[in-house]
């Protein structure tokens, strides 16, 4: 199959393949770490998440549209402001969420599934209802599009670059959130020991809250960055989901580091076989190879120690 | 409670005799408003016209319009369930069907395909509708086939499609598989120089089928051409910088791609962002019209080609008519592709047809269909074929920036349709 292609052509497409399969890590781990925090931490499975991130994006499409008509001057840096609001938007819906159902569900986890999964329905048919049904387009600044020529024959998208930066960014705050800071500390304690965590003074119910708020908004801020990359629609969420469980799930629920060990496989595996078979074959090879190592592996990549 | 604030209002109002009178005048208006429209009732009598028990009746005639307007189907459905509505009130506002007023029943299929063929059902035999306007996919148009065909019913299906079906009971308004792939591949292999082609598609049967057409077209009848790549992808899948890597590594004359719904704009901006410049690189798809172009950005897909039957832009007096009509009936912001306009033509058809048959009943429509003709069509022309089909031209059109498609090339005579076609198989 390389027969055709001379040394300097292989070459140049090994390393864009490499890097596609960077942008495609990036993709998931920006697209599990919001639900790795709430499945991870809280134990709720939340089938809404896709919508979260779809809340972001037309949050970015609203902002991009403002800038467009009221502030064009600054338009090349709307994108930051968007994926602030994103944040901002995603999180509060999510804290209202909480505080409205799923607190009450802690104790059946199985039916949170079913709940969020109402949820989700509920919130594509609002955006169906208020942004149309149709998909809208999110008009990116030049600057963002186009790529990065490194060599004569090397091409490095620059939205894929940002993606990266993004979620390199992001996984460091959140890591540096749950594992450093005070809050962190309180919301692993009540992980642990709820009933222990509540006896010394740390108020259980609001670091539900803001756990679940963080997790959705940072499932806001994916969605504004999926803006360059994907479609913003009513149902555009559904895309994301499966391939985020898989991820949360194959890296084993509980683990930050988990989540982005099995992202990396996960992507690499795909964008190699990809590029030696069609689409699909390769999406079909990945879902049987990760059933197979969940099968050996139940508890996923890795796994907090506990006794049993 | 307010109800019941509002009459009292009313009745001190009426009190006053002048205000009464002004009110009286008033409610002439409307009336007065009604009088240049047509009377509908002035038809052949209802025992000629409906011999099998329609909803038919002296003054009005019940069709049903059948498409997805909530799930994830409703993104491209909503334009064809536009362009019905106004065709049957165009209909209507130019005298209506035999001198009856279409009344539209509307039913969700959901984008679910067994809730398709409940509520074809639903519309057959509890609303006896005279004719159905609907489906978007290949997959629900199967789904309510036996439906049609058990209950005799009358559907008229807009979308471009695979092609290898012919019913009595179906009109195909869009093209079929060939109509559109042949003329496209012949225009880029002549103008282009094209030798080499590289088919992409979503993952189902309506790509698959209709790159296996191209393949064969481009191998057995075109002089020197190959296939030098064919792939397909989930539906949905949003990663598309491997076969972007492997289309700069294979360097086609022409990238053909048949991507679908989301994907679509996924691909449309990798394919940009990977520094791929339309204006060097051939692409044409026969998956994107403008409806998917608002979802994709105009900016990251200008200079492509597109075959379709239909392009906004068409500059003939029906369509600049259509475009307007449609625009205000939608709003200015409204964009109308391929299939919006197949659409359109469903409720025009029908009613030439049943005004030839002189009769609703579904047996003499069917037999009345072939040779049709709609001469106001937005596309030009079209004619109802022996196989339910539409006789009309292939067009090329290349992709603006403003989301818009400039006519490149149209060809000169109809094309033929034909859902079997000979050696493609």
């Amino acid at each position: 199959m390389f027969g055709d292609y001379s040394i300097g052509d292989l070459g140049a497409i090994f390393a864009m393949q490499g890097f596609a399969g960077l942008i495609l890590f990036s993709v998931y781990v920006l697209m599990a770490l919001g639900l790795a925090i709430i499945f991870g931490q809280m134990g709720v499975i939340n089938m809404a998440h896709g919508e979260f991130m779809i809340l972001g994006a037309y949050v970015t499409w609203m902002t991009s549209n403002a800038f467009q008509s009221f502030l064009p001057a600054l338009f090349p840096g709307y994108f930051f402001v968007a994926m602030a609001l994103a944040f901002v938007a995603s999180g509060s819906l999510g804290m209202l969420v909480e505080w409205a159902m799923i607190r009450r569900l802690y104790k059946r986890p199985l039916d949170t599934l079913l709940a969020t999964w109402g949820l989700s329905l509920i919130l594509q048919q609002a955006y169906r209802s208020v942004f149309g049904a149709r998909e809208v387009g999110v008009e990116l600044p030049d600057w963002m599009m186009g790529s990065w020529q490194a060599t004569d024959s090397i091409q490095i998208p620059i939205n894929g670059m940002f993606v990266m930066c993004l979620t390199i960014l992001i996984t460091i705050v959140v890591a540096y959130v749950l594992f450093l800071s005070r809050w962190g500390k309180q919301v692993r304690a009540v992980v642990q020991n709820r009933v222990m965590a509540g006896a010394v003074g740390i108020n259980t119910e609001k670091v539900d809250r803001y756990t679940f708020g963080l997790g959705c908004g940072i499932a806001g801020v994916a969605g504004s960055a999926f803006t360059m990359i994907g479609s913003t629609g009513p149902t555009a969420g559904q895309l994301y989901i499966v391939d985020t469980f898989l991820v949360v799930v194959f890296g084993g629920a509980a683990s930050l580091l988990g989540t982005i060990a099995s992202a990396f496989t996960i992507s690499q595996a795909q964008s190699t076989m990809e590029f030696f078979m069609s689409g699909s074959m390769a999406k079909v090879l990945t879902l049987l190879a990760i059933v197979a190592i969940l099968m050996m592996r139940p508890q996923g990549l890795f796994a907090l120690k506990v006794r049993k | 409670m307010n109800g019941v604030l509002m009459s009292d209002e009313t009745e001190k109002g009426l009190k006053s005799p002048l205000r009464r009178q002004l009110l009286m005048g008033m409610a002439a208006i409307p009336a007065l408003a009604m009088m240049p429209r047509p009377s509908f009732g002035a038809g052949p009598a209802t025992s000629a016209v409906n011999t099998t028990g329609l909803a038919v009746t002296d003054s009005e005639v019940t069709v049903g319009i059948l498409h997805s307007v909530t799930g994830t189907m409703a993104i491209s459905e909503t334009g064809s369930v536009q362009a019905e509505k106004l065709a049957i009130e165009q209909i209507n506002a130019a005298g209506g069907v035999l001198g009856r007023k279409i009344k539209y029943i509307q039913e969700d299929g959901a984008s679910d395909w067994p809730t398709f063929a409940e509520k074809a059902k639903k519309l057959l035999v509890n609303d006896k509708c005279a004719a159905v306007m609907g489906c978007w996919t290949s997959a629900s148009r199967k789904a309510v086939l036996p439906v049609f065909e058990q209950y005799n019913g009358m559907l008229y299906y807009p979308t471009f499609y695979e092609g290898l079906e012919q019913s009595k009971n179906v009109i195909y308004t869009g093209q079929e598989a060939t109509q559109q792939i042949i003329a496209g591949l012949d225009w880029v292999n002549k103008t282009k120089g094209a030798k080499t082609f590289y088919l992409l598609g979503s993952d189902y049967i309506w790509p698959r089928t209709s790159n296996k057409i191209a393949r064969k077209h481009i191998e057995g009848h075109l002089q020197g051409c190959k296939v030098v790549g064919e792939e397909y992808f989930p539906l949905g899948h949003t990663q598309f910088n491997s076969v972007i890597n492997k289309i700069k590594l294979t360097k086609p004359d022409v990238i053909y791609a048949i991507i679908v719904g989301g994907s679509n704009v996924a691909f449309y901006k990798q394919l940009k962002a990977a520094g791929i410049d339309m204006s060097k690189q051939t692409l044409l798809t026969i998956s994107v019209t403008e409806d998917e172009i608002d979802g994709i950005g105009g900016e990251n897909i200008a200079g492509a080609y597109a075959c379709m039957k239909y392009f906004q832009s068409l500059d003939n007096a029906n369509n600049k008519a259509f475009v307007s009509a449609f625009k205000k009936m939608w709003g200015e912001k409204t964009v109308i592709g391929d299939v919006t306009q197949a659409a359109y033509l469903g409720p025009w058809l029908w009613k030439l047809t049943v005004e030839k048959a002189g009769s609703f009943d579904i047996d003499k429509v069917a037999a009345a269909s072939p040779g049709i003709e709609f001469k106001g069509a937005p596309e030009g022309y079209v004619r109802i074929h022996e196989n339910h089909h539409l006789w009309s031209k292939t067009r090329v059109g290349r992709a603006k920036a403003d989301g818009q498609y400039e006519l490149i090339y149209e060809t000169a005579d109809l094309v033929e349709p034909d859902p079997f076609p000979k050696g493609y198989q």
